[in-house]
């Protein structure tokens, strides 16, 4: 016989309070999870779209007045007769702090050039780099392997006439077409992709870069950080972040995050207050039991213990199942708010239950505290009067 | 030792012309092992006595010590680990836990008292066996006669083994031939050496006891010897 064994005791006596009780935390406690497993699912869900996005850090060169655009975003100034980038500065990104954070690297030279009397632009690029930072490209053909191998937007290949295995003389070399892009409404489609070391000798531009991207996009990786750090490293590039694209969801999930803490909040308040009144129920009802508890001995911070025990035991059991609840809730809400992302990737985050269970006890224990009070103010005497 | 000396002890009630007084300057000594009865018409102020005695309910004026202890100069932690030492009550209506079983019930004075759950049992299984109840530890309050339980009630009273044993109408709710054992029981725990004081309307327990109080209106009316 402990005030443990006490306090069990009497959670087992009236199980509907303590029902009532557990009831007002768990609600409070499997929203907050709910709430916020989902704002970070949902999150999760746009940091997969953005690494299947690609590039999302552009490097280009300084300039005072020209415009260019890619991916029909404003990208600031680059031209194709302006100073370009050396290629070997660019091995200074890889010293950068976040340099783990860089999926891949991706030079480009741009330049003219003219196939079958049209005019087109020719892009010399790392195959294996933009592999990664064009995701979505689908090749009719191979990728070339070789410096001898181009490969043909889809625009080019239809104004060109130029089908896979064709060969063509471009200032001078004869390349051949190992691939042709399939339509992907994006610039690409007009431009020839060709090796980068066989576009900078065909465009006279050894060595020398128009731009490069960079795809650094995962769920923790500071692309503003990085940013600056590449910046720094390249202080004659403007380097830009992609962000365009995802800032205006990101602002709703910032949003929505702000009115989930708001609601959750609200929903633990009211949660604290159906603990508080029926721990005051509960003590009231108990007047008598406290006062032969004092008349044994039982001093104020005893009976505090008692009920506070009760308290903590109830909201320890709130805080496992509310977890719980939490993550159920979202498994079955997510699909409402994603396209499917996510859906599988709902686990359990030790950090997070932990936290969520001595958050559960702090309310449950936080709110019971003026009603033990009160139990350990009881006048012993008072208390036995009422028998 | 645990004698009881009351000084000019005075409770009241209320203020105003509203203020009643429930004990008026009454002044008594109890020695170690008296066995003491507390006589009076309802309303004369024996249960405002007894739980003054018991530590419960502070006088308006006048001093209550136990061995010279003034036990109202105390804190509230100092007399409520009198009350634990010192104080075994056994209340009229029994007052047993009904979601506790036997032994628990006996045991809740131990729970604050920092022995082996082991220890705890084999003194609520002790004390039971002394008030005639052994073998029942494991049935719950409402699963016994009114008669065992106001036993029950004297086996807490007596578990963690306290010199002074409060019993405010200990026989109240039972019938004469069980209220006759619950004194006898009263009467053998005093022959071991525990002082019993003992509220009671009845004059034939009363008897009981080796010295009668007669309260009238809060006042002692006087202290005889009942033999």
């Amino acid at each position: 016989m402990t005030l443990k064994t006490i306090a069990f005791s009497n959670l087992r006596r009236r199980k509907a309070r303590a029902i009532f009780v557990l009831a007002g935390l768990l609600i409070g406690v499997s929203t907050v999870v709910g709430l916020i497993s989902l704002v970070q699912e949902m999150k999760n869900d746009i940091n997969h779209k953005l690494e299947m996005y690609g590039a999302n850090i552009l490097i280009v060169p300084k300039t005072e007045n020209l415009s260019f655009t890619y991916g029909g975003m404003s990208l600031g100034g680059v031209s194709f007769d302006m100073k370009e980038i050396r290629q070997e500065e660019l091995e200074k990104i890889k010293t950068i702090k976040n340099a783990t954070n860089v999926a891949a690297l991706g030079p480009m030279v741009l330049g003219q050039v003219t196939i079958g009397g049209h005019r087109v632009l020719m892009a010399g690029v790392d195959f294996t780099a933009t592999q990664i930072l064009r995701p979505w490209w689908n090749v009719k053909g191979k990728i070339p392997v070789n410096g001898e191998s181009i490969i043909l937007g889809a625009e080019v290949s239809r104004v060109s006439g130029l089908k896979l295995g064709d060969k063509v003389k471009i200032k001078d070399k004869e390349l051949s077409v190992t691939g042709i892009l399939e339509t992907a409404g994006s610039q690409d489609d007009g431009l020839v992709f060709a090796p980068l070391s066989t576009a900078q000798i065909i465009l006279g531009q050894r060595n020398r870069i128009s731009m490069a991207e960079v795809a650094a996009l995962c769920s923790g990786c500071p692309i503003p950080e990085m940013v600056k750090q590449i910046s720094d490293v390249l202080p004659n590039a403007n380097v830009m972040a992609i962000q365009q694209v995802v800032k205006g969801r990101m602002e709703t999930i910032s949003h929505f995050q702000k009115f989930s803490y708001v609601v959750s909040a609200l929903v633990l308040f009211v949660g604290c207050l159906m603990v508080l009144v029926t721990m005051i129920g509960s003590v009231r009802e108990r007047t008598v039991e406290i006062g032969i508890f004092r008349a044994m001995g039982f001093r104020k911070s005893h009976v505090i213990r008692i009920i506070l025990l009760e308290a903590g035991i109830v909201a320890a059991v709130a805080g496992i199942a509310g977890y719980f609840a939490g993550l159920g809730a979202t498994r079955l809400l997510l699909p409402l708010f994603t396209e499917g992302h996510g859906l599988g990737a709902i686990s359990l985050d030790p950090v997070m239950a932990g936290a969520v269970f001595i958050a559960s006890i702090i309310l449950g224990i936080g709110a019971s505290l003026y009603p033990a009070l009160m139990a350990s103010r009881l006048d012993p005497n008072e208390a036995l009067r009422a028998l | 030792m645990n004698y009881i000396d009351a000084k000019n002890l005075v409770k009241q009630y209320g203020t105003g012309e509203a203020t009643v007084t429930a004990v008026n300057d009454i002044s008594l000594r109890i020695d170690p092992g008296e066995f003491v009865a507390i006589m009076g018409e309802s309303g004369s102020g024996k249960s405002t006595l007894l739980s003054m005695m018991g530590g419960l309910n502070s006088p308006t004026s006048g001093r209550f010590l136990v061995d010279g202890v003034d036990v109202y100069a105390l804190s509230s932690d100092e007399r409520a680990d009198f009350r634990k030492k010192s104080i075994g009550f056994v209340f009229q209506s029994f007052h047993l836990l009904p979601y506790l079983t036997l032994a628990e019930n006996v045991m809740l004075p131990l729970a604050i008292i920092d022995i082996s759950k082991k220890k705890k049992l084999a003194a609520a299984t002790d004390a039971l066996a002394r008030v005639g109840l052994p073998g029942k530890v494991n049935r719950l309050p409402n699963q016994i006669s009114g008669g065992e339980q106001e036993r029950v009630a004297i086996a807490r009273a007596i578990v963690n083994r306290p010199p002074i044993i409060l019993a405010d109408e200990p026989t109240g709710n039972l019938d004469r031939r069980t209220g006759a054992e619950v004194m006898k029981l009263l009467t053998t725990l005093n022959h071991e050496g525990i002082t019993v004081i003992i509220v009671t309307h009845s004059n034939e327990y009363a008897h009981c006891a080796r010295r009668l109080i007669r309260l009238l209106d809060g006042r002692l009316v006087n202290g005889e010897l009942a033999m």
